[in-house]
């Protein structure tokens, strides 16, 4: 559609521009305000400059998360789009078992996070859970709070099954949009069922698939209160991702420049990918 | 495309697994704790309302509830009284900065919200606002405004400018063919976007705790205080997790029809 220049539209947007500016502007600033001051208490600071963000870049305990971040992050995107491409491919197309999957798929969804991290903590558990004593009566050693690698993967188990179904429906509401006369047609040519989906299926999921890929993207790197409630970080700090760190910094040892400087450089990294995968959108937005 | 057997098959065998963890926690809401830690029984053998019973007799518990739905209820009000506006701006005109300001509004809900936590604190508590609703609803706004605009603007693009010359046409004042006839237009718009301002808002936690103490304290909180104690009477804490799944479902259920298109952000 194309659209009426009117500066005069700025009215309409003026109250989402206040409260979106309350609400985020004014604590950006105060954590840049932190981030080049070094404060011992009210009313004494002393302005440091980039001293912070040097610290920060060279600190070894960031870095490991970073890089622990990153590593989740992938492997998050790694299973959870293909697998939420395959469970959309399978959901019934409409009638009452359409509504019934899409409400039964969404159930993790409405689970607040905290919840998700006390019923996997439960699930895993290898006395009080079905998950971890099934694995344990298998014959494998399973022990999420002791192992790191068993750790690791119960809170990539329980990414999957928390999040997946968002992916699924993205691409369930994509695959609806499709207007039948195309597989008619594919029909009469005998296409096979892969060529359905590479040269169908597959280029109308992509503008719902960069929505996925974004909201998967942004919400695992900022995932905290479910492996905080799960594993507490541990063992060790093996499933310590960003925002854990960031909040034991800021809130646990008060160390606020350092909190501060290490805020900004997480929301850069997160907005310089997530600005990226907005043109991507605005561009699959023009094509159409 | 067809529903073969095998897909049938596949989709039953996904839901089956997606629900067995949920279903772990129903069944342990319904043990006594002595069943619970004497071993592992498929479902209750002394079928028991008790866990659900200390929840709605102590206030200390179904307080947390009713915390939550007020923050959640304002929340959802807020988002949608300034989204409204301003999607419709955002869909219908060209405007200075109209990109730049879209772009700025998504950032936010990009925003990891342990940057936010400490400022945040601050900021609620220097204007008086600590451990009330109204400030962790407007706090949630922070991520729910833009996605609402997000979705709505989705929404009210398909919606054929013609619609709204008629209306001028026929002597409709802005405000009157706003309300009268642009929102009846997109209502199921707004019925999804209002299902995911709740839902992002019910389920959050870090902002809701941070913000909180003792007056405005959300159920989630109260739940990780009791795993923080001793001895965890697994019974109520699974029992407490069972009721935070109910209102979703609740919710869910008036918008099954729109959700699939809502989750994809009206873009279908």
């Amino acid at each position: 559609m194309n659209k009426i220049p009117d500066n005069r539209a700025w009215w309409l947007v003026l109250p989402v521009f206040l409260l979106v500016a309350f609400s985020a502007l004014i604590p950006l600033m105060t954590v840049v305000n932190y981030s080049v001051q070094d404060i011992f208490g009210p009313g004494q600071a002393y302005y440091v400059g980039t001293e912070w963000f040097k610290e920060v870049l060279a600190d070894e305990r960031l870095r490991d998360s970073l890089v622990r971040q990153f590593v989740f992050s992938g492997f998050v995107l790694l299973i959870q789009i293909p697998l939420g491409i395959g469970v959309a491919l399978m959901m019934p197309k409409s009638g009452i078992k359409g509504s019934l999957c899409l409400i039964l798929i969404a159930i993790p969804l409405l689970i607040p996070w905290n919840v998700v991290g006390t019923i996997w903590q439960i699930f895993a558990r290898g006395d009080i859970g079905l998950f971890g004593w099934g694995i344990n009566q298998l014959g494998i050693d399973y022990n999420y709070t002791g192992d790191t690698l068993d750790a690791w993967l119960t809170v990539l188990l329980m990414d999957v099954w928390h999040w997946t179904p968002l992916v699924a429906l993205l691409c369930y509401s994509g695959l609806r949009a499709i207007p039948e006369a195309f597989y008619q047609a594919a029909e009469i040519d005998r296409a096979s069922k892969w060529a359905v989906f590479r040269y169908i299926q597959l280029p109308r999921l992509k503008s719902v698939l960069i929505i996925a890929v974004l909201l998967r993207f942004m919400d695992s790197f900022m995932i905290y209160i479910e492996p905080f409630v799960l594993t507490g970080g541990g063992p060790g700090s093996s499933t310590t991702f960003l925002s854990q760190t960031l909040t034991t910094m800021a809130i646990g040892q008060f160390d606020l420049g350092r909190a501060a400087a290490f805020s900004l450089i997480y929301f850069l990294i997160v907005l310089l990918i997530s600005w990226l995968f907005f043109t991507a959108i605005t561009h699959a937005d023009k094509e159409k | 495309m067809r529903q073969t057997r095998s897909k049938n098959i596949g989709i039953t065998i996904y839901i089956l697994l997606l629900l067995t963890p949920v279903y772990w926690l129903l069944n342990m809401s319904f043990k006594t704790s002595r069943e619970i830690l004497g071993g592992l029984t498929l479902w209750p053998q002394n079928f028991t309302f008790d866990n659900y019973v200390v929840i709605f007799t102590d206030p200390s518990w179904y307080n947390g509830y009713l915390n939550s739905m007020a923050y959640v209820s304002i929340n959802v009000v807020i988002t949608l009284l300034v989204a409204l506006p301003a999607a419709y701006a955002f869909s219908r005109y060209k405007f200075l900065g109209d990109k730049h300001l879209f772009f700025w509004l998504l950032s936010n809900r990009m925003a990891p919200p342990a940057v936010f936590l400490l400022p945040f604190f601050q900021l609620y508590s220097s204007i008086g606002l600590f451990d009330t609703h109204i400030a962790v609803a407007l706090a949630h706004c922070l991520f729910n405004v833009p996605l609402a605009v997000w979705i709505l603007e989705g929404f009210m693009k398909g919606v054929p400018r013609e619609y709204d010359e008629m209306a001028y046409i026929d002597g409709y004042s802005f405000p009157r063919f706003f309300i009268k006839v642009f929102l009846p237009m997109i209502r199921s718009g707004i019925g999804v976007t209002a299902f995911f301002a709740f839902m992002f808002s019910w389920v959050e936690l870090l902002l809701a705790r941070t913000l909180t103490s003792v007056d405005a304290q959300p159920i989630g909180a109260i739940m990780t205080r009791t795993i923080g104690a001793s001895g965890i009477d697994w019974g109520v804490l699974a029992a407490a997790g069972v009721l935070t799944i109910i209102p979703g479902l609740l919710v869910i259920w008036f918008v099954r029809n729109h959700v699939a298109k809502g989750f994809a952000l009206g873009r279908v």
